[in-house]
């Protein structure tokens, strides 16, 4: 029964942290709700299960590392790394203001953030960077690279692509937040890029699929990414924009708006009635 | 002038990149499918371990070196000019200069000195591309034995850093025992009626056009400006204030290169009279790179007439 227990653990961690997330963008005015939602079980999964790291070290050389490359879904970074105790959790209520640690697409002066990103497609190919210098290093650290679908548009990430397998970077963990929404509408309307398993099986990648909302699924695809040698791995974790908040889930206008305080009302209210019933599942338990 | 040794800028490079690797085993050298071409082919040779070819991806050249640079390595990338600064430039901007990294960035091809490839090989805009961004440091040696110095201080440089450097030949100048400090500009000769900046190739062409002035009667300074980034406001000020006439000289086009540069610390500081060599808002052209320095303007008979154009405009003000 343990194993039902951590998981109820794990989701209501999720909402816990999605909650920040709308408090967040509701305080900031501004921000990327739908990318940010479908991030929450990834991070939550991420930090609280798969990665090795030093909260109060956050240079700890032999640290697994996080490279979220869609910087727009930082919220959802900022969320976890609080929570982790990376920076206190009053940081998490200046995003976007003028001095603060937390601006609005993530910049490596902030602790636990490795890279600054904003500018889609960039991260892949510093994620191999890394992991070209731990092979040189003989260090066992892991890179896990957090992509959108749309980013997927970007022509570096392609040509990353090709240099994690040609360098067979089994260090490389791809995430791709495959939640089928970007900007201007469905990813398959704007630029389908058809069957994307193919696509990544082709580019040399071992490619996992997962269901990026379920704690089981996910664990699942990270331990079997990390018993895959010699090349990279793909989890392709399908999500849902604006995951948890109803009025938000697929909806492509919540990309790049906060919620007003009514919608911020509803979000919360939503969340913890979520929170109740996991509750009492848990005393159940 | 006496004869000249010809060696390229890229020469320079090359050697300084062997220097650097038997000494520092952090240093490791990206290319882009231009190995040879780039020199990083030498570095090759020597360690083929820290040799990473990323393929024609220069956008991934670059990210890939920030991922090297954020785990504490000090990559060199390279390629040709235009490739290595401007179709890489969203990932210099974000992934290397925001971050502040360790990225070096080895443009050669420079200019259009490049000669037969033509415009699209001849990158005359890079110094304005990466001069505009935070962080960055430029360098433009003059000669080979400069570009060796000026390898290994970019590599001792904390942060990210534009070598830019030549294909063809260019006379060595410059002896080994010579000062070289990033940001710190060399004073060749010391004039009174003007003063000339340059840096790269036209350092050379500007000393004849030194000789040539003497014989007319103007005594001209005569300034290397390999660093035009963090750029000697000093050196400018100083020049200013002696000669009351500067000249700048670039194998660049004139819009946001050298001599906007030069411009932007005198007009502020101590404003006197200034021509600007270079080209002129336009693109480049193929043939071989003695005919195209004759034929954009950019010879000593051309850094004459401007000088001499400055002294008579300063008289008549
Ligand atoms: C290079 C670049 N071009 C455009 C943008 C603007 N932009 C921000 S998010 C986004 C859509 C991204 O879609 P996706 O990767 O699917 O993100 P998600 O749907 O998960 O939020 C765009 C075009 C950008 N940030 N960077």
């Amino acid at each position: 029964m343990r194993k039902e227990q951590d998981l109820i653990k794990l989701k209501k961690k999720a909402i816990a942290l999605r909650k920040d997330i709308l408090k967040m963008l509701y305080l900031a005015g501004s921000g990327h709700p739908g990318g940010s939602l479908s991030l929450v079980e990834i991070m939550t999964c991420l930090f609280y299960y798969e990665i090795n790291y030093k909260a109060k070290e956050p240079k700890w050389e032999k640290r697994d590392k996080v490279i979220l490359s869609k910087g727009h879904g930082c919220p959802a970074l900022y969320a976890i790394l609080s929570d982790r105790g990376y920076f206190k959790r009053e940081e998490l209520w200046t995003l976007r203001q003028l001095g603060s640690k937390l601006q609005g697409h993530p910049s490596i002066d902030c602790p636990g953030v490795e890279i600054s990103s904003g500018s889609l497609g960039q991260g892949l190919s510093i994620s191999n960077g890394m992991a070209l210098a731990n092979k040189m290093d003989k260090n066992e650290a892991r890179v896990y690279c957090i992509i959108g679908d749309g980013e997927m548009n970007e022509g570096q990430i392609w040509e990353g692509a090709m240099t994690a397998s040609h360098y067979s970077l089994e260090n490389v963990c791809l995430i791709v937040d495959h939640n089928k929404l970007q900007i201007d509408g469905p990813c398959c309307d704007i630029k389908d890029m058809e069957i994307l398993s193919e696509k990544l099986q082709s580019f040399g990648f071992e490619v996992i699929q997962a269901d990026g909302h379920d704690f089981s699924s996910l664990i699942e695809a990270f331990n079997k990414a990390r018993t895959i040698k010699n090349k990279p791995q793909a989890i392709i974790a399908n999500t849902i924009k604006g995951a948890g908040i109803s009025f938000m889930e697929n909806k492509v206008e919540w990309h790049g708006v906060a919620p007003n305080k009514e919608q911020y009302e509803k979000g919360i209210e939503e969340l913890e009635a979520a929170f109740k019933i996991l509750k009492e599942k848990n005393e159940k338990v | 002038m006496t004869q000249k040794k010809m060696i390229s800028t890229r020469d320079g490079f090359g050697k300084g990149l062997v220097e650097l690797g038997r000494k520092n085993k952090n240093i490791v050298v990206l290319s882009a499918d231009l190995t040879d071409s780039t020199r990083a082919g030498w570095f090759q040779k020597e360690f083929p371990e820290r040799l990473f070819n990323l393929g024609v991806a220069e956008q991934d050249m670059i990210g890939t070196a920030a991922g090297f640079a954020l785990s504490g390595k000090i990559p060199f990338a390279c390629s040709f000019g235009v490739f290595a600064s401007g179709r890489a430039w969203d990932q210099i901007r974000v992934s290397a200069a925001y971050m502040n990294l360790n990225v070096k960035i080895a443009g050669t091809h420079g200019g259009i000195s490049v000669g037969p490839d033509g415009a699209t090989h001849q990158a005359i805009e890079e110094i304005a591309l990466m001069r505009i961004l935070p962080n960055m440091k430029v360098i433009v040696p003059c000669d080979a034995i400069e570009a060796q110095k000026a390898t290994i201080k970019a590599a001792e440089t904390q942060g990210p850093v534009y070598l830019r450097l030549g294909r063809s030949g260019s006379p060595v100048i410059t002896t080994e025992k010579e000062e070289f400090v990033i940001g710190k500009a060399n004073v060749l000769k010391k004039g009174k009626d003007v003063a000339i900046f340059a840096c790269g190739h036209m350092v050379y062409e500007s000393l004849l056009a030194w000789e040539e002035l003497q014989k007319q009667g103007i005594s001209a300074t005569v300034i290397n400006l390999h660093t035009i980034k963090p750029l000697d406001s000093a050196a400018i000020i100083r020049a200013a204030k002696e000669t009351g006439a500067i000249v700048s000289v670039e194998e660049h086009t004139l819009a946001g290169g050298v001599g906007s540069a030069i411009a932007e610390v005198m007009i502020q500081k101590h404003p006197v009279i200034m021509k600007m060599v270079g080209v002129k808002d336009r693109f480049g052209e193929s043939g071989d790179p003695e005919a195209l320095y004759k034929f954009f303007g950019l010879t000593a008979k051309d850094i004459v007439k401007a000088a001499k154009q400055a002294v008579k405009e300063k008289i008549k003000r």
